[in-house]
């Protein structure tokens, strides 16, 4: 076979090998979640199917595919069906520009294949950022396409939400690029390993206070708890997703919480040193070549894990946020803090 | 294969934007619009300008369309009326298209040898650190005074907002 060949199956092989791996992830973030929410309100959360109900998702996942697809009578219908579509979409498309562990190519014919990303690209932080971007746009025509007001106020409540928390997002983002001087991911990793916890970004970088910046702004960026009002159910009933039923209501589902990983995945390469080990060069490097591979994925999986942790319990904790509350929050206090932060960290990494 | 990626978003491209103007529907035309912009934004990738592809998606088909459809959903713009439009527009805008594509036409086939070779801006602005360089160093004083003129715009569209008390 032709290396060209080789090299397009390989990369096939990577995307779905990540996609199954995303989307198994998604379905226990599910049961993760109601399994903490649960032990957060006293109770014990799923625990009747398979052992401590670990079959939970297969079976919500059955359910949700077996029930009808209700199409309402006045939708307008090409839109309806899109939207669940480029909601799902864009929350997957994401994870390809993640690496998930240190540098190695497998060398085939001169071309060099990373083992463990999709692809590796100079501006990939600015290709997160864009489609995240692009991703406003599902639940904004998911709420337009329903012909119903829960679901357009849903909507329209979320995309100025959305395009809002947008801006102290990106703005949080520039002293850790001030500080690598790239946009490469593996580049602002890279910078990040020397000396384990104390060279991550959040401690040695400086960038404590850009990464709560971005950890509310990624919050409200994903609509969940505390910035939900999208679909706050008090006052929208279910929000954008009012009118959504089977197969294109869990597709709205999994975005959310694809989106939950990514954003755990970028804080975790962004703040948290990807995937080095917080000890640095203290523990002895194994000798197998294969646990070494794979060392750094377990720190990359474990950090990302501790972050949808965190998600679901900041969800079990805070109340919701007014409206008003939330977008002085955004404009008045987030955004003046991250472009006083801009500042700082620019003085701070001038002198190099 | 650049050239069939180029063929197949500049066929998409083209195609958003004759979209853009034969759809009734407000919204219709604006998602073509997004469908315009983000080939454009291949288009410029094709050509090694990727922070110029990356701001385009992330300004453009993020930030400005999702304001248009904002608008087009809060003001709940219903289908528009298809009607023949003016003579005028008949007698001076089919020649006058006719005329633009001549000319263009022309143009692009004279030049077509230095086109092929082209590169955005010479070899200095492809990637991110050469574009910025040139930007806040060589061209800052331009640069500051295009973002002092949007905040001119911007304090303008406030001026003429704010309800008198």
């Amino acid at each position: 076979m032709s290396p060209l060949l080789i090299y397009v199956l390989l990369s096939i092989a990577k995307i779905v090998v990540v996609l199954v791996i995303l989307l198994t992830c998604v379905a226990y973030t599910v049961l993760l979640e109601r399994k903490v929410v649960g032990r957060i309100q006293n109770r014990f959360g799923p625990n009747r199917v398979g052992p401590f109900g670990l079959l939970q998702p297969l079976a919500d996942g059955l359910k949700l595919f077996l029930k009808e697809d209700i199409m309402p009578a006045s939708v307008y219908r090409p839109l309806y069906i899109l939207a669940p579509v480029i909601a799902l979409a864009c929350a997957l498309i994401s994870i390809a520009v993640v690496p998930f562990g240190a540098n190695i190519q497998y060398h085939y014919h001169g071309m060099g294949i990373d083992l463990f990303e999709i692809s590796d690209l100079n501006i990939g932080l600015l290709v997160i950022l864009g489609i995240t971007s692009i991703g406003v746009y599902g639940i904004a025509l998911s709420g337009w396409a329903s012909n119903n007001k829960y679901s357009l106020l849903g909507s329209l409540r979320s995309s100025a939400q959305m395009v809002s928390y947008e801006l102290a997002l990106g703005l949080s983002l520039i002293g850790v690029v001030i500080r690598a001087g790239s946009l490469r991911l593996r580049d602002i990793v890279d910078i990040q390993a020397t000396h384990g916890i104390l060279s991550w970004n959040v401690f040695g970088g400086f960038q404590i206070i850009a990464f709560f910046i971005y950890l509310i702004s990624a919050y409200a960026e994903t609509n969940r708890a505390p910035f939900d009002l999208v679909e706050a159910e008090s006052e929208l009933t279910g929000g954008y997703h009012t009118e959504y039923s089977s197969m294109k209501f869990a597709m709205f589902f999994m975005a959310e919480y694809a989106n939950m990983i990514t954003v755990g995945c970028v804080a975790t390469l962004l703040f948290f040193g990807g995937w080095t080990s917080p000890f640095g060069n203290l523990l002895p490097t194994p000798h197998w070549i294969v646990i070494q591979a794979l060392l750094p994925v377990f720190w990359f999986v474990l950090k990302v894990f501790l972050f949808v942790f965190l998600y679901i319990w900041v969800r079990g904790t805070t109340p919701r946020f007014r409206y008003d509350q939330l977008m002085g929050f955004g404009w008045k206090f987030l955004v003046p803090l991250a472009i006083a932060n801009i500042i700082v960290a620019s003085l701070i990494f001038a002198p190099r | 294969m650049y050239l069939v990626i180029f063929f197949i978003f500049g066929a998409l491209c083209i195609g958003g934007a004759l979209n853009l103007l034969l759809q009734r529907h407000p919204i219709n035309s604006a998602l073509s619009l997004i469908v315009v912009m983000t080939s454009l934004a291949v288009l410029y990738l094709l050509l090694g300008a990727e922070f110029l592809a990356a701001a385009q998606v992330i300004v453009y088909s993020g930030a400005i369309m999702v304001l248009f459809t904002f608008v087009i959903m809060l003001l709940n713009a219903g289908r528009e009326e298809r009607t023949r439009g003016s003579r005028a527009a008949y007698m001076v805008g089919f020649p006058g298209v006719a005329a633009l594509l001549g000319l263009l036409t022309y143009i692009f086939l004279s030049v077509r040898t230095p086109l092929g070779n082209a590169r955005l801006g010479g070899a200095s602005l492809v990637t991110t650190s050469e574009l910025s360089r040139v930007l806040f160093r060589d061209l800052l004083l331009p640069f500051e005074v295009t973002s002092v003129l949007i905040l001119i715009a911007i304090l303008g569209a406030v001026a003429l907002a704010r309800k008198e008390s």
